[in-house]
């Protein structure tokens, strides 16, 4: 693909080990601002793992050892100066299933910013609602804020636990097959939303949906136990994929 | 093992305890039996200063058992990794749980009451039954904190709170409707033990409130079993004693119920469980 420097997000050569097992096998990678980079492939290639890279939340995992470097806006998140908390302020994750906390609707949303030391309570109340509306939920909410997250659908969840990351307004997102707990009414939304959400952050997207990463992505990466196989413009590698496992694994042969 | 005869038998024994004591001591419980001083060698009068010194060990030992139990259950659930050294102490928690409470007794005698100079006090019996206690509280706590789902955990860490945030505001009040079940058997542990108090702080006969942590009080288990076997008129206390026991019953009853109704107003406040 077109490179243009400097990158947004980037992997040099990693590798990580979940003990004795290697997971990833020296992944380079890089993803341009403001685009959506999709992870496509079998389960158990390693999607969700790299993914993990970027917020560190591997870094919670016993026995894991990781190497290489892993870059946003150019700066080493694994190097001894980055604190993590900071770390996950600027790197959003949504989880595959939807986890809205046991917390009413705005707490929900707020709790970035609490734990973030932001006190305000005007200022709270704005950002409340503008990352609502932002994930779309904000007028199926706005007249029961005070209401148990829990008695959302799961849909509703899935955008409420988006508007909570993007309250802390980070500057990527990282997404774990968003989308695979809910109905397709539900996908569709959380589709276009990060069609909206492009112009502002940059985005992975792990899915095992190959229409939806045709569908929202501008470069997708096909991973194939641990190895990154292919990566390149999502046109390019739905049409025209250069190896022939791509190939196998997009027109549905294996996985 | 779900044997519903042993249920059956189970709940059968516990009723037909309770209705013989309810059938035996309903007829001495008024009004002057639990707010007045035992008199005539205990065989009148009645049981106030045994009920406020059973409430004052209660409050004592769960006030030091219940914070140290939970921080300790915290520490070990959350900041230990899975290993020797968690399995050692889990194991040295069971054990504790486990030794007769006589020698919890003879232990708070020797420490507390001997060695720190606590003397027969409040104190000492408080810190004694929160010893005995403790471990149900570390046990409970942290099976509270391990049925809270990971994915909350994750869903804190990943907003860029730090590990204590994590805990103070998302794994503690979920945990919270659980661990007050410790609190629940704690108290009922508490309010019935003899043992650990008969060295430590219980006195025989005590017709006055205590006015001090180092003072000694009447308690009920004690008691009960002073004017059942070693008063000085032991068939004529004995409606005494029956009344005694069912005092006791309902303390314990009451405190259970008010305590599973918190626990259902924070389980149904948080949406969960
Ligand atoms: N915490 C872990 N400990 C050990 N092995 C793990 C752990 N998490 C994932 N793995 C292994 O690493 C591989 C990649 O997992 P994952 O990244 O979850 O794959 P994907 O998201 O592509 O399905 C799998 O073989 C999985 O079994
Ligand atoms: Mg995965």
């Amino acid at each position: 693909m077109t490179e243009i420097y400097p990158h947004k997000i980037e992997s040099k050569d990693v590798n990580l080990y979940y003990g004795n097992f290697h997971a990833l096998k020296g992944i380079s990678l890089s993803v341009e601002k403001n685009t959506v980079c999709a992870l496509i492939g079998p389960s158990g290639c390693g999607k969700s793992t790299f993914l993990r890279l970027f917020n560190r939340m591997n870094d919670l995992i016993d026995d894991i050892k990781i190497e290489g470097e892993c870059l946003i806006d150019g700066k080493n998140i694994y190097s001894k100066e980055v604190k993590i908390d900071e770390l996950r302020k600027r790197v959003g994750m949504v989880f595959q299933k939807p986890n809205p906390f046991p917390k009413s609707i705005f707490e929900n949303v707020a709790y970035g910013l609490r734990v973030n030391g932001i006190s305000h309570k005007t200022l709270i109340e704005e950002r409340v609602e503008r990352s609502l509306k932002q994930a779309a939920l904000w007028d199926e909410v706005k007249d029961k804020l005070k209401k148990s997250a829990m008695q959302l659908s799961g849909g509703q969840q899935q955008r409420l636990c988006i508007a909570r990351a993007l309250a802390i307004e980070p500057s990527v997102v990282l997404m774990d097959e968003p989308a695979s707990a809910l109905d397709p009414i539900s996908t569709s939304k959380i589709e276009e939303l990060i069609y909206e959400l492009k112009s502002q952050y940059t985005i992975i997207i792990v899915t095992h949906n190959m229409q939806q990463a045709g569908r929202v992505s501008d470069s997708t990466a096909f991973f194939y136990m641990g190895e990154l196989i292919e990566y390149d413009l999502t046109k390019k590698l739905f049409t025209n994929p250069s190896d022939t496992r791509t190939q196998d694994y997009i027109t549905g042969r294996f996985g | 093992m779900d044997i519903p005869i042993a249920k059956l038998y189970r709940d059968w024994n516990s009723f037909s305890i309770l209705g013989f004591i309810m059938y035996k001591g309903i007829g001495v419980i008024s009004w002057e039996f639990i707010s007045e001083m035992p008199k005539d060698g205990m065989t009148k009068g009645g049981i106030y200063p045994a009920i406020i010194g059973t409430f004052c060990l209660i409050g004592g030992s769960i006030l030091f058992a219940f914070p140290i139990g939970v921080m300790s259950a915290i520490y070990i659930n959350e900041y230990t990794k899975h290993g020797y050294f968690r399995s050692f102490i889990q194991l040295m928690t069971s054990n504790l749980a486990g030794i007769p409470s006589i020698v919890f007794g003879l232990f708070g005698m020797s420490l507390f009451v001997n060695q720190l100079g606590f003397g027969d006090s409040i104190l000492a019996g408080s810190l004694t039954l929160g010893l005995l206690v403790l471990p149900i509280v570390i046990r409970t706590t942290e099976e509270a904190l391990k049925a809270v789902d990971d994915n909350f955990r994750q869903a804190s860490l990943a907003l860029g709170a730090t590990k204590l945030q994590t805990i103070q505001r998302v794994t503690l009040p979920i945990a919270l409707p659980n661990i007050l079940t410790g609190l629940i058997l704690s108290i009922g542990r508490v309010s019935g033990e003899t043992a650990p108090i008969l060295f430590t702080v219980a006195a025989y006969f005590l017709p006055k409130l205590p006015s001090s942590i180092f003072d000694q009080v009447m308690a009920l288990p004690y008691h009960l079993y002073v004017i059942s076997t070693s008063g000085t008129n032991i068939n004529d206390s004995r409606a005494m004693a029956y009344g005694t026991a069912l005092v006791l019953i309902l303390i314990v009853l009451i405190l259970n119920l008010t305590a599973s109704a918190v626990r259902r107003y924070l389980s149904k406040k948080n949406n969960i469980n």
